[in-house]
């Protein structure tokens, strides 16, 4: 296993030096160096020796990608690519274009986003299994009709009528809990209620009807029919038999974007004030923050790949007959 | 047991809410009857620098913390400047080439140089800041922290020592010298070299030198005298400047604080002088998360100051002079979370969870309305709530520019004069103020707004191109007597005669998204009305930008907020040779007509007195007939804020309210507890759909079983 997690993190290597270029390439079509001066300076007073300066103090004086000026090899690292990427492979993401050192930024505002993130996808998760197995246990009658109508107009909804929807019913007329904000430690909870609960109703509809496409798909393979011909009641059947199987697509969704979570939630956090990193990158992009940028790129696409080499890892659990070579 | 009895907490708490503290208080309990002010900021600002920050959402930081020279009275209209840490105003002296003093009447091109002399009050410290701790023997502790000191310190409150030092002229001297610094960036460096003698020099001579090399430098316009009394020299005359000398970027800065916050290992962990302000103000940042949250608490080593004693007419009726003479600031804390949504900010506020709030668009209707006499005032639901609302014209101006370099609406001749004030009739700027400001903005009758020496109110003051003045009000003239106009100008009906098309105008906007459409519609049908077809150029505001500095625009659209109270401020926009184009200045529309620069020159470099008053109708007069902008809109701004938030005027100028301002937490919390009680049935009716829910599963599970 080892030697095939080495070789599937030299592969990353190219593929984060493409993503970086390919990140650098789209910003620096729709933003030059001055642009950027422009948008730190700010509106007035703003002259052409101000831009020249500020892009001189922070780097964005060298060419692009190639220094003709220069011989090889700086030809090459006397660029703002290099001099603005290479730091990234061993995770310095260096100062932002506004003065922020971006690693003490990132690490101060992952926690709120995991705080939000990681109960929704527990309680997520254990929700849409319960219900989709209910709705396959309860399959031919009249609530398995009912719940997929539910999951059907769940999942029509669009996310932000939940957070609008419940910030009014919840927060402002029935007045349980704070409309937004955040908190640290314990008291992170009552603000956290709405914004999971919201989470995981807006998630329950697909999901709900995912898995109980998986579940019934299961429910009538031969090994359910023995368990059953064992004498299993329907119950044990679901939840020991069936669950157990149907882990590995399961486990396909959910692993992938567990890295993820770090990242956040834009919208949510957006509109329960919550200082997470959901919208750090937006909020990059709209400064022409080419620093922060980067860095969220970057570390989005080491998170995935992690977060696919976790879910190989994770299939080797969950089925013996799985191996890594 | 333990899982029935968690149950019962969450059934009680979901049904009573947690005692006297309601459940949706967003804030630590310990703060329900606390003297803090809650606010909120909907973007993290940039710097907090002093020599850096330049915008509203900044300043609403640093000019409570940190104290320049001069500052505007709270009260009194028109604005009028007061010394804050100077002693008294400037001593202004005029003096020739060879140095010599002048008298005050020297004729300003005789001028070669204009001191300003100003005394530091004695006796204002530092607030308590790790920068100033030393060690028995004298040493700073902290300006050269190792490794292992740092290794614990995650902000600035980790210090475990403070200390403070008495305020002195050098700290001013210092950040002017900041301010040239080519590294600190500052805003205003570039601007500041047409004024400050030395400060080009000066600027030139640290361009590779480290922050703590200023110090030991002279600039040579500006000095130290002794320890309370400095000298700033100024190039000529520049009546302007001691309104910069209100501004943050003007104020004291120690070079403990430079020497402490350059440390390496601290800018590792973001604690650098442009997020950790050191003031000597009524404030002191004591939490600094831009992320989330930003706490200001009263600096325990503030000077003290009292409240304004006198105002202008109307202020001791609205009980703005009740605290005269009473020591500041009234407010202990003041609590700024990040809410980027406004729909949320306004809801907390309706709960009393925010003292104060603008009015959004979407809550426009819930706040205001007209009454039958089409007057703007509050809903019944506010006025029960005694929320107050506050209004007044902002200083500032959207405005419709020409490209005056563009050869079919620009230039000075006849024609293209008649066709930009033809367009000027027909853009309904009160239709557009009704339509998309639901009222709050005021059509502007020349370049400058309310409140700005040289304003004129009434018939005197309109703009008689565009409007008459028709039943003791200004009425805009007709569109026969536009097309009559457009017509003269070599369009009638708006039609080109080169093409034997409608004629056609481009107008240039970075506002390309869903909701300004609407907008830009509207654009298009008032020209329309002329029979002139109006193409929307969409773009980038870097392309926008772009397109501006070459001249590669026809008409676009921009605005202009006032630095300070001063028309030189608003007419420098259409001064010559600030032409964007030629010069990179800030006449965005590249405007030439050397009357109206020759008297600008002559104005700028006046005091107020009624000689500057004519000369600025004059100019009003001339950019009024030559058209070089529609002049658009002044806005206007709405505060609401509840009851217990009193002392509050709105100030354009003065960037420093906050120690004016009061609140009453005993009301509050009263009001807060009235108005959030959490509604109980919701969660009897949840509670037993859930048990209905778990009865019909338990039906189910049993029948199987029987099967």
């Amino acid at each position: 296993m080892f030697s095939y997690l080495l070789r599937r993190a030299l592969y990353a290597l190219p593929l984060l030096l493409g993503v970086n270029l390919l990140t650098f390439l789209l910003f620096f079509v729709l933003n030059s160096p001055s642009d950027m001066a422009r948008m730190q300076l700010g509106q007035k007073h703003v002259t052409e020796q101000a831009i020249a300066n500020w892009k001189r103090q922070r780097g964005y004086d060298l060419p692009l990608l190639w220094n003709g000026e220069q011989s090889f090899p700086e030809s090459l690292s006397e660029t703002i690519f290099f001099q603005k990427s290479a730091s990234l492979f061993w995770l310095e993401f260096g100062i932002s274009d506004s003065g922020r050192n971006i690693g003490a930024d990132i690490s101060q505002r992952m926690w709120p986003s995991l705080a939000l993130a990681l109960p929704t996808l527990i309680i997520g998760l254990s929700v849409n299994i319960t219900v989709a197995l209910l709705l396959v246990w309860f399959r031919g009658t009249g609530v398995e009709w009912g719940g997929q109508v539910l999951m059907v107009a769940l999942m029509s909804i669009s996310s932000l009528f939940y957070i609008i929807g419940g910030q009014f019913l919840f927060g402002k007329v029935w007045q349980w809990v704070p409309i937004s904000g955040f908190d640290s430690g314990l008291n992170a909870f009552k603000f956290a209620i709405l914004p999971v609960l919201i989470g995981v109703l807006s998630g329950l509809g697909s999901g709900v009807r995912w898995y109980r496409t998986l579940f019934l798909e299961e429910i009538g393979k031969d090994y359910v029919r023995t368990a059953r011909a064992k004498g299993l009641s329907e119950l044990q059947v679901l939840f020991r038999h069936v669950l157990g199987n149907a882990l590995i697509p399961i486990l396909t969704g959910v692993v992938v974007v567990l890295p993820l979570l770090f990242m956040g939630s834009l919208i949510m956090e957006s509109f329960f004030a919550i200082p997470g990193l959901g919208s750090y990158t937006i909020d990059a992009i709209a400064a022409q923050d080419f620093a922060i940028v980067r860095a969220m790129v970057f570390l989005g696409s080491v998170l995935y790949i992690i977060g696919l080499l976790l879910t190989d890892i994770a299939y080797t659990l969950v089925d013996p007959r799985v191996r890594l070579s | 047991m333990s899982r029935s009895l968690s149950l019962l907490c969450l059934i009680v708490w979901l049904l009573t809410g947690c005692g006297p503290i309601p459940a949706n208080h967003p804030y630590p309990d310990r703060e329900w009857r606390s003297n803090t002010l809650y606010s909120s900021f909907s973007e993290r600002p940039k710097h907090l620098d002093p020599a850096r920050a330049y915008s509203a959402n900044e300043y609403v930081f640093i000019a409570q913390i940190y104290e320049p020279l001069l500052q505007y009275h709270y009260l009194k209209r028109p604005y009028q400047l007061t010394p804050l840490t100077a002693e008294k105003m400037p001593e202004v002296v005029y003096r020739a080439k060879d140095l010599s003093i002048l008298p005050d009447a020297t004729a300003p091109d005789a001028i070669a140089f204009t001191d300003y002399l100003i005394s530091v009050k004695p006796g204002i410290d530092y607030q308590p800041h790790p920068a100033f701790a030393k060690t028995e023997v004298g040493d700073f502790l902290y300006h050269d922290l190792s490794d292992t000191a740092l290794a614990g310190i995650a902000s600035l409150a980790d210090f475990e020592h403070t200390g403070t030092r008495e305020l002195i002229a050098e700290d001013y001297i210092f950040q002017i010298k900041r301010l040239a610094h080519v590294k600190t960036q500052s805003p205003i460096a570039e601007l500041m070299k047409n004024y400050i003698e030395g400060f080009a020099e000066f600027q030139q001579q640290t361009e590779a030198l480290d922050a703590m090399a200023l110090r030991d430098l002279a600039m040579t316009g500006v000095e130290a005298l002794d320890r309370y009394h400095l000298r700033i020299r100024i190039k000529g005359k520049y009546p302007q400047f001691k309104y910069w000398l209100a501004m943050p970027f003007f104020a004291p800065m120690p070079w403990e604080a430079v020497a402490f916050y350059q440390q390496p290992g601290l800018s590792q962990k973001n604690i650098v002088l442009d997020w950790y302000p050191i003031g000597t103000g009524p404030y002191q940042l004591t939490e600094n998360n831009p992320n989330r949250r930003m706490i200001l608490s009263r600096n325990p080593n503030f000077h003290g100051e009292a409240y304004p004693s006198e105002g202008e007419a109307g202020d001791l009726e609205a009980g703005l002079l009740a605290d005269a003479g009473k020591a500041m600031p009234f407010i202990d804390r003041v609590v700024y979370t990040l809410e980027k949504e406004t729909i949320p900010y306004w809801n907390k506020f309706l709960q009393g969870y925010y003292d104060a709030s603008g009015i959004a668009a979407d809550s426009f209707d819930q706040a205001v309305q007209f009454s039958s006499t089409g007057e703007l005032g509050l809903t019944q639901d506010m006025r029960d709530k005694g929320i107050a609302l506050r209004k007044v014209v902002a200083t500032s101006i959207y405005y419709v520019g020409f490209n005056m370099l563009d050869k079919v609406v620009g230039g000075n001749d006849a024609h293209a004069r008649l066709l930009r004030q033809a367009i000027a009739i027909a853009m309904d700027y009160e239709e557009f103020i009704s339509i998309f400001l639901n009222g709050r903005g005021r059509a502007a009758q020349g370049l400058l707004p309310p409140g700005i020496f040289g304003y004129v109110e009434g018939q005197d003051g309109i703009n008689p191109y565009v409007y008459d003045w028709v039943d003791n009000r200004a009425k805009r003239k007709s569109l026969t007597e536009a097309k009559a106009l457009l017509a003269k100008a070599g369009y009638p009906e708006g039609i080109d005669p080169d093409t034997g098309q409608a004629l056609i105008l481009y107008l240039d906007t970075p506002s390309t998204s869903s909701a300004d459409r609407p907008r830009m519609n509207w654009y298009r049908k008032q020209l329309q009305k002329l029979g002139i077809k109006l193409v929307i150029r969409g773009t980038d505001y870097n392309r926008f930008q772009q397109k501006m500095r070459s001249g590669n625009t026809q008409i676009f659209m921009w605005g202009w907020n006032a630095d300070y109270p001063d028309p030189e401020n608003f007419f420098f926009l259409l001064y010559g040779p600030n032409g964007k184009v030629e010069h990179g200045g800030e006449n965005a529309g590249n405007y030439q007509n050397k009357q109206f620069d020759r008297l600008f020159e002559k104005m700028r470099v006046m005091d107020n007195s009624p000689e500057r008053f004519q000369l600025i109708q004059k100019m009003q007069a001339l950019i009024r007939r030559d058209t070089p902008w529609i002049f658009g809109l002044f806005p206007e701004d709405y505060l609401l804020a509840h009851a217990w938030y009193g002392n509050i005027k709105a100030n354009l100028m003065a960037n420093n309210r906050l120690k004016y301002q009061r609140i009453d937490p005993e009301l509050r919390a009263t009001l807060r507890q009235q108005w959030n009680q959490p509604a109980r049935w919701p969660a009897l009716i949840f509670g037993l759909l859930v048990l209905a829910t778990a009865y019909a599963a338990w039906r189910r599970y049993l029948k199987q079983r029987e099967r």
